[in-house]
């Protein structure tokens, strides 16, 4: 079976990830869009894997799983304190620090 | 199926050992130890850490036997995970070094009376009860060490790591603690977590890319290993566009951690939020591991390709040159403008590795691109960090007082210690009988020799912009009149002052004598392959 429809199955989440970090305004969809980005790269992994023939990008592929969660953790942490304190999770809105 | 364990060399890799250990015995620390006796236990343990693995280092560093006639280029570690050669090595020394400093200014209390600079509790809110309430207890987060401890072993991990997949692991452990480490100021708490958010979600966003460069590459060469990449390219095998995306989007995660433009814009942000202890060991140490992992990906596993990058990487130095010094021009905070200054190192470290060239190419006593790049890193690393550090001793009611207009009169108020900020300035230059010169003349002839002239006479007019705006802060310091009540310096601790005085040492020293360094560099600056 060929590899190229996952490849572009892959390539198009990519880019709605990246249009999504562009685009959105609040910090969680951001970062959910991040998110998405990894995953295209997972999908891309796996199938790269199953076309080499070898299971390194699978491999890679849990890997990236395990880093994506820890980014969670971190991600969110940032993300409550920012909301906690400014009641307002937008990425517009964290505007201070400019020129 | 037979299932062969893995064999690793647990004492080639011990300095990245010892410090993850300190870093999870710091977690403990923090569950097991009385909050009074946390402060104490904590620095030792990661200034002990820290020293240990550079003995380990040395270990490590004995066993390439370094001195013999017939040197060992280095040790492919791990199953080919990790490359222990001598550019990880001196990197590793460097990083060791810089995070010494960095636990020394994490450390220092003497300048906030009496408690660190991170927040005395996170998690209460700014201008709440609860933190006044935090304040008047004197809590401090002694986690920040931990944190420093895991974020130097990504930051060790990360110029030695020889495949694609480590190398993106030890991104994430060298990123994940400092955007934490960015947001725990005391002071201007709001600015300090605006400045986590961003680099965070910047951070996220440019690793986003750089696994799905990771991705294309392997899909590219059918492995992750650099050697086996390398191969690929050799043989010229594979889809072209899956080299060129892969590569590409490789730089992009790694030309995001250097700072360079166009990928530069949290920079000013982080560097002026982030406490300034975070910014000044984060400047240094993060761009000493990401130059180091750059050189090793693009020399080793991209080394073939290597008219396919070059001409990419001409435009980002020149870019970054360039937007660095016209931008630093305009800034009124001292912060912001050395977070410019960090954009327009990175361009001039950028030239030094443009001086790519096959290794036939090289002739004896000609400047190895490696060779100059760390040698700049080197002189970059310690001026920053102890520019840094000055910059936590100018103070007023509020706190730092970084807004350049605050220094005006500092000469009068503190001839010693503006002395040493005009001095650091003028290395950050390039005046000769400063390391910056001589970094910079190296990283010049490596970029000359390897015919990338264009981008040369862009330096040496950027240097040029450059010696401006750091003369601009010097003539503030001195001949303007203070405003109102003028600056005043705190007096450190040792734990500062030592910063300060290693800073301006190494600056000078580097720049009277930097012979036995350049040739050191020039025996061990090769990548094992």
């Amino acid at each position: 079976m060929s590899a190229t429809p996952f490849i572009v199955l892959s390539a198009i989440l990519f880019t709605i990830g990246c249009l999504g970090v562009l685009t959105r305004r609040n910090a969680i969809v951001v970062f959910m869009s991040v998110e998405l980005m990894l995953n295209a790269s997972n999908l891309a992994l796996v199938t790269f894997s199953r076309a080499n023939g070898n299971l390194e990008g699978q491999i890679a592929a849990f890997f990236v799983m395990v880093v994506a969660a820890a980014e969670v953790v971190v991600g969110l942490a940032i993300i409550m304190t920012i909301f906690r304190t400014r009641r307002s999770a937008s990425v517009d809105d964290a505007s201070l620090l400019k020129y | 199926m037979n299932f062969t364990a893995p064999h690793i060399e647990y004492d080639l890799i011990s300095p990245i050992l010892v410090v993850l250990g300190v870093a999870v015995v710091g977690v403990l620390v923090e569950a097991a130890v009385p909050r009074v006796y946390r402060y104490w236990t904590q620095v030792v343990l990661a200034a002990v850490g820290v020293v240990g693995a550079l003995g380990a280092t040395v270990y490590v560093l004995n066993r390439i036997h370094p001195g013999s006639d017939h040197p060992k280029p280095g040790f492919l570690v791990a199953e080919g995970a990790l490359a222990v050669d001598g550019p990880t090595l001196f990197i590793w020394v460097l990083i060791l070094v810089l995070a010494l400093l960095g636990v020394l200014l994490f450390a220092e209390r003497q300048l906030e009376g009496g408690v660190t600079a991170f927040a005395g509790q996170a998690a209460a809110l700014p201008g709440t009860e609860a933190e006044r309430e935090a304040s008047a207890q004197g809590l401090e987060h002694t986690e920040v060490f931990p944190l420093l401890m895991f974020a130097v072993s990504g930051m060790l991990m990360f110029p030695a790591a020889n495949d694609l997949l480590t190398l993106f692991v030890a991104l994430e452990v060298l990123s994940l603690p400092l955007y934490l480490l960015c947001g725990l100021a005391r002071r201007r708490r709001l600015l300090s977590q605006e400045a986590a958010l961003k680099y965070f979600m910047l951070g996220a966003f440019s690793s986003g890319f750089f696994v799905y460069g990771i991705a294309l590459t392997y899909g590219y060469a059918g492995s992750m290993e650099f050697s086996k990449i390398a191969q690929a390219v050799a043989s010229s095998s594979g889809s072209r566009a899956l080299l060129l995306g892969g590569m590409g989007m490789l730089a992009v995660g790694l030309l995001f951690k250097v700072g360079a433009a166009p990928f530069h814009a949290w920079t000013p942000d982080v560097y002026q939020g982030a406490p300034t202890a975070v910014t000044g060991f984060m400047a240094a140490a993060t761009k000493v591991a990401a130059f180091g992992a750059l050189l090793r990906l693009f020399y080793v596993a991209f080394g073939g390709a290597r008219w396919d990058w070059q001409p990419l990487m001409w435009g980002v130095a020149i870019l970054t040159m360039v937007v660095g010094s016209v931008f630093a021009l305009t800034q009124t905070d001292v912060k912001r403008l050395l977070a410019y200054s960090s954009v327009a190192h990175a361009g001039f470290i950028l030239t030094g590795f443009l001086g790519a060239r096959s290794l036939g190419e090289i002739h004896a006593g000609d400047i190895n691109p490696v060779q100059a790049v760390l040698f700049y890193v080197t002189t970059y690393g310690l001026m920053t960090m102890a520019a840094f550090a000055i910059v936590t001793v100018v103070r007023d009611a509020g706190g730092e007082a970084t807004h350049l207009s605050r220094w005006a009169g500092l000469g009068k108020e503190s001839p010693l210690v503006a002395g040493i900020f005009a001095f650091l300035l003028l290395g950050m230059a390039g005046i000769p009988l400063t390391s910056g010169f001589t970094g910079k003349w190296a990283v010049f002839a490596a970029a000359l020799s390897a015919g990338a002239w264009p981008v040369v006479i862009v330096a040496v007019l950027m240097s040029a912009v450059a010696a401006y705006f750091y003369v601009r802060v010097i003539v503030v310091m001195f001949f303007a009149d203070p405003v109102g009540d003028g600056p005043s310096v705190a007096v450190p601790s040792v734990l500062t002052s030592s910063v300060i005085a290693v800073g301006a040492a190494a600056t000078l020293v580097l720049g009277v004598v930097p012979g036995p360094l350049l040739d050191m560099l020039g025996r061990i600056a090769e990548f094992i392959r």
